[in-house]
């Protein structure tokens, strides 16, 4: 196919690499450099859209970020990608993109029919229309709008594009490779400075590549090439392209996303898709330019209606004409130069200009290519549907109220130049309060709030030569205060062409009889009689017209439609542009994947998994895992084809029969050591610490200062000042936090040091009555027997060569041990522990045997420990000593901690022993009482008892001790189940704990 | 992301810190006598001010030192940090 809008000599594509991609189906080609929007305007198609709202069709109206409304939805290895800018996304060999908000096609879409149904669709439509009935919501309302908006559709599939994080730290962060960006980089650079240039195009040098200028001697294109490649070799500078800095954040911090490979064909096996930077700059210079604003008037959004200098940048950067027969609506002298490059390439341009005389070198040179220009003229309106085919063009008074002479002239592409819009976006997210500036009619930063300085044309410096000083200066400045060096670089003479004012104009009156739509808001379909409208409904601050109309909301965030937003409002109210103020700008500035954000933790990969040092034996031994925070702990090991249940019966069982080893590696370990150490202990727990001897350990309960339980476990006095203290696995680093919290800033002045061994000791549980007999295979050399290492003691033994600690103490409520080894044995020591424990019938049991065997006991975990309960519901009482003060105590004479009918944990049994009673029940007295049901309190744990061999559940409920012995009610609303149960003694197995001593 | 200079580290960002909460309130004595009110207030009541705020962070992965960080709450600014044992001003 051929293109016919391509031109021969000029732009900086690669003729020599012809590129084929598809656009809705149909195979197009264009050249390596190429966006898909300059690849199809080269063959001359226009329509990619649909708008939001009303389906209008949509062309191009930008040619870089600031593109309103040629987004579309790119496929990639049957991959979805929405949300792409045409003007943005490089084409590469077998590219395939679509339109999105069209159904069924970009040229026959069903939805347009809302534009003719326009006068139903005003500002705050959605909110008036869509509000009743309720019922019509979730089927009728929802539906329709979700079907008719939005930007394309995310893919619901797992995405296996790489994405990178890097973390960055510089001097001097500049956003921005224009020619203020370039100039600063460089002065900065060469002053020693470690700088980071950053540039959303593929390109630098900004508006250097399409402006006729001048750098000491050189033309800016040259300039830009000379300076980029020497900043690209010095050591101290990073220099990206396609990297967008999109946000800006507190204390410098900004973050920049860099597309490495979205313009390549496939993924690439080394490279990720998109990097995000955070970068933590010493001080920033955001040289963002700034973006030529529309003018407004009669189907200003017609395919073929572009900005001015988009239409410059078609020609010199990609060799493309926007059209042949152009006209050229501008308020200013920027519509000149284009019009000047269009006469350049052989089109005859007419252009349009509002201005009664103006006169400047630009226009000067217009005049003398023989470019025909008509001053005090306006476009009322474009006509044509799907492309701009002629515009009815008018005389306008010097009021600027009244329109004469309108007629109607054939053309193909109407360029317009309102003037320029700094972008302030990074300086506005930095907490800058810009400020209106009367003489370019547009916000300008004002004061740093942090440490950022706004340079060139985003700063409203339009001319060359200022921008270039300001630069040099700026970057000079910068980096001395930084690096105290001095070497400052002369800065280059720069010719340009010297320009006049603008026009203080820029939306064209209706004229009698016509009711065109006029929009501000491209990307969002808000026209000035929407704006009119929310200012009729009485609406006031900008913020609220904002939100009402949707102008300068979404991924656009106002980029063309800000500025004449506001100067609407204004005029409107009367007031000045200052006075109605602008919205908020909000980051990201342009859109971000949510791939880039997650970066590499995904999946798997969103937190580190933590393996025991046995792992390897229990995935051998079919252990079937659960996640317990973030370690992985064997929940049952699978035997044929048992069940959960099964299986956690058998093991729970063999406990009880024989011995059973169970890993116990997850528990929070912590040192602590110091002279004060057991005063420091005895201030933590709720129990008495100081006699506690050597050799001894003791189980106890630490409190938060509210009086509520955070934690419980036994701590181990090792040695005259060393205790090893164990936590719940979930607790381990909260108690950590919370001991250095005490000992740094509350009690410093005990003599004690803590810290983590969670990850230095590999733990065994060995339980059951067969545990000492298997201990004293294990252990021949030390004497295990009741009398040497009673419940509650501790000694240090000799496994097989190994030292290892024997800890007597359970959780299971059998006679039991933990033994400790350093973590690289631990395999070795669970090894052993299965081989020489084969005799007495040795199980490994998992945590839902862990489970079983501790809530027949009535031993309270983290289900009852839920951060609402005190000791006394827990039964914990007998360990809150009466003599001592500790962290919480005084909480808990608090009146609601000491009511008589104060809740308290019990034992429920089902009265037929058979129907399991589902955790979270409620426990009642009534099943039948009118709802809400008052309830007596909940069950917090159940398993199947395999003491008794039938159900048996923990419950916290009112006045739990006097309710021992009563026949009440189980009921789960969830599972529809209303279960008839008893109530019994939480200690459902060996109430008096015998077999722990035995 | 807040930069916090860690009096023991040196700068680093605020993912490496835990927030603590107002760093002048005082723990009342072990042992001594004390109103409801007054322990309620320790408890539960803070002051939530816009503004300069003395607060506490945990240099959790970092140094595990608990430090104090003078900082505005309505525009993140830190004017100074201190060492948990170290006087503010
Ligand atoms: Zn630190």
């Amino acid at each position: 196919m051929s293109q016919d809008f391509r031109l021969d000599n000029i732009g900086m594509v690669n003729r020599n690499k012809k590129i084929s991609f598809t656009f809705n189906g149909k195979k197009y080609f264009g050249y390596e450099g190429d966006t898909i929007a300059s690849a199809l305007i080269a063959n001359g198609v226009h329509l990619v859209g649909r708008s939001f709202k009303y389906h209008r069709p949509r062309g191009f109206f930008g040619v870089g970020v600031d593109e309103p409304y040629a987004i579309l939805q790119l496929e990639r290895n049957n991959e979805r990608d929405p949300n792409i800018r045409a003007t943005e996304q490089e084409i590469f060999e077998g590219l395939e993109v679509k339109s999105v908000n069209c159904w069924p096609s970009v040229n026959f879409d069903i939805g347009a029919i809302n534009n003719f149904l326009k006068m139903f669709f005003p500002a705050g439509f959605y909110y008036k229309t869509f509000m009743w009935p309720p019922s019509f919501w979730y089927k009728i309302y929802e539906p329709f709008i979700r079907m008719a908006a939005g930007f394309g559709e995310a893919s619901i599939k797992h995405d296996k594009e790489r994405y990178e994080h890097k973390y960055e730290y510089c001097d001097l962060l500049i956003t921005g490779s224009g020619p203020s960006g370039l100039a600063s980089a460089y002065a900065a650079a060469n002053n020693g400075a470690r700088v980071i240039l950053a540039e959303d195009k593929p390109r630098y040098g900004g508006s250097l590549l399409t402006s006729d200028v001048n750098i000491g001697n050189q033309t800016g294109a040259e300039w830009s090439e000379k300076i980029i490649t020497e900043l690209k070799s010095m050591s101290n500078v990073i220099v990206k392209n396609r990297s967008q800095v999109f946000g800006y954040y507190d204390h410098n911090m900004l973050v920049m996303s860099e597309r490495i490979s979205d313009h390549l064909p496939k993924t690439q096996k080394y490279l990720p898709k998109q990097r995000l930077w955070y970068i933590r700059a010493k001080e920033v210079l955001i040289s963002s330019g700034s973006i030529e604003r529309p003018l407004v008037f009669g189907n200003n959004d017609t395919p073929g209606v572009m900005l001015s200098s988009a239409a410059k940048e078609y020609m010199k950067v990609y060799g493309v004409l926007v059209g042949k027969k152009p006209l050229i609506f501008t308020n200013n002298d920027s519509g000149y130069e284009t019009a000047i490059e269009f006469k350049k390439n052989g089109v005859n341009p007419l252009i349009l200009d509002t201005r009664k005389e103006p006169s400047s070198d630009i226009i000067t040179e217009a005049k003398n290519l023989g470019i025909e220009i008509k001053y005090s003229y306006v476009v009322v309106a474009a006509k044509g549907y799907k492309k701009v085919k002629s515009a009815d063009i008018a005389k306008i008074s010097d009021n600027k109220k009244d329109l004469s002479n309108i007629e109607n002239i054939e053309c193909d592409c109407i360029c317009v130049s309102g003037f320029w819009t700094p972008s302030i976006h990074l300086a506005s997210q930095s907490g800058n309060k810009s400020e209106f500036n009367e003489k370019i009619d547009a916000f300008i930063p004002k004061k740093s709030k942090q440490k950022e300085n706004t340079i060139g044309s985003a700063n409203g410096k339009f001319t060359l030569e200022e921008t270039i000083n300001e630069a040099f200066n700026k970057g000079y400045e910068v980096s001395n205060k930084i690096t105290e060096n001095n070497n400052k670089l002369s800065i280059p003479t720069v010719v340009e062409k010297k320009s006049t004012e603008h026009d203080k104009f820029w939306c064209v009156p209706l004229p009698k009889g016509k009711s065109y739509k006029r929009f501000l808001d491209f990307q969002n379909d808000v026209a000035v009689s929407d704006i009119e409208l929310a200012l009729r409904e009485g609406f006031r601050s900008i913020e609220h017209v904002k939100r009402y109309t949707t102008l300068g909301m979404a991924t656009d965030q106002g980029k063309t439609s800000n500025l004449n937003g506001l100067q609407l409002v204004s005029d409107i109210e009367n007031k000045v542009v200052p006075q109605v103020g602008h919205t908020t700008f909000r980051p990201p500035y342009t859109p971000v994947s949510i791939g880039a954000i997650v970066g590499r933790e995904v999946g798997k990969h969103s937190k580190p998994t933590r393996k025991s040092p046995m792992h390897e034996w229990h995935e051998k031994n079919n252990a079937v895992f659960v996640d317990a925070g973030v370690w992985l702990r064997p929940r049952y090991y699978k035997q044929g084809n048992e069940t959960l249940f099964e299986a956690s019966k058998r093991e729970a069982k063999n406990v009880r029969k024989n011995v059973g080893v169970c890993d116990v590696t997850t528990l929070g370990k912590i040192d602590v050591k110091g002279p004060d150490a057991a005063e420091f202990l005895n201030r933590v727990y709720t129990n008495a610490w100081l006699k506690l001897p050597v050799g001894k350990a003791r189980y106890g309960v630490m409190l938060r200062e509210d009086g509520i339980v955070m934690d419980d476990g036994t701590t181990t006095r090792i040695s005259e000042n060393h205790y090893h203290m164990t936590t719940t696995t979930a607790q381990a680093a909260n108690v950590l936090s919370h001991l250095e919290y005490y000992l740094q800033l509350v009690w410093p002045e005990l003599n004690v040091n803590v810290v983590s061994t969670t990850e230095q000791w590999a733990g065994a549980a060995i339980a059951g009555p067969n545990s000492r007999a298997l201990l004293m295979k294990l252990f021949p050399n030390t004497d295990v027997s009741n009398e040497a290492l009673p419940f509650m003691g501790y000694k240090e033994a000799d496994l097989f060569g190994i030292p290892a600690k024997i800890y007597r103490i359970s959780f299971s409520g059998e006679l039991a041990y933990e033994v400790n080894v350093e973590s690289d044995y631990g395999n070795f020591m669970w090894e052993k522990i299965i081989e020489v424990g084969k005799e007495f019938q040795i199980q490994a049991y998992g945590t839902e045997a862990l489970s079983t065997l501790r809530i027949e006991m009535g031993h309270v975990a983290g289900s009852e420990l839920d951060g609402r309960t005190i000791p006394h519901d827990a039964s914990l009482e007998g360990l809150v000593s009466k003599k001592k003060d500790f962290i919480g105590k005084r909480s808990l004479s608090r009146s609601a901690f000491t009511k008589p009918d104060r809740e308290k944990i019990v034992g429920v049994v089902p009265l037929d022993k058979t129907t399991s009673i589902p955790e979270g029940s409620y426990i009642v007295k009534d099943p039948k009482a009118k709802l809400p049901n008052p309830k007596l309190g909940h069950v917090s744990a159940s398993c199947w008892s395999v003491e008794y061999d039938n159900p048996f559940s923990l419950a916290i409920i009112k006045d739990g001790k006097n309710m021992i012995g009563q026949k009440l009610f189980a009921m789960s609303p969830l599972k529809n189940k209303t279960i008839p149960v008893e109530i019994v003694s939480s200690h459902y197995v060996d109430p008096e704990g015998k077999r722990v001593r035995a | 992301m807040l930069y916090i200079f860690c009096p023991h580290c040196g700068s680093r960002s605020q993912n490496e810190f835990a927030y603590g909460g107002d760093a002048t309130v005082k723990r009342p004595e072990l042992n001594k006598e004390i109103s409801d009110q007054e322990w309620n207030n320790f408890v539960y009541l803070r002051k939530s001010p816009r503004g300069k705020h003395l607060e506490l962070w945990h240099h959790i992965s970092g140094c595990r030192q608990w430090i104090k960080v003078e900082r505005d709450t309505s525009t993140h600014e830190i004017f100074k940090t201190y060492k948990a044992d170290e006087l503010t001003e």
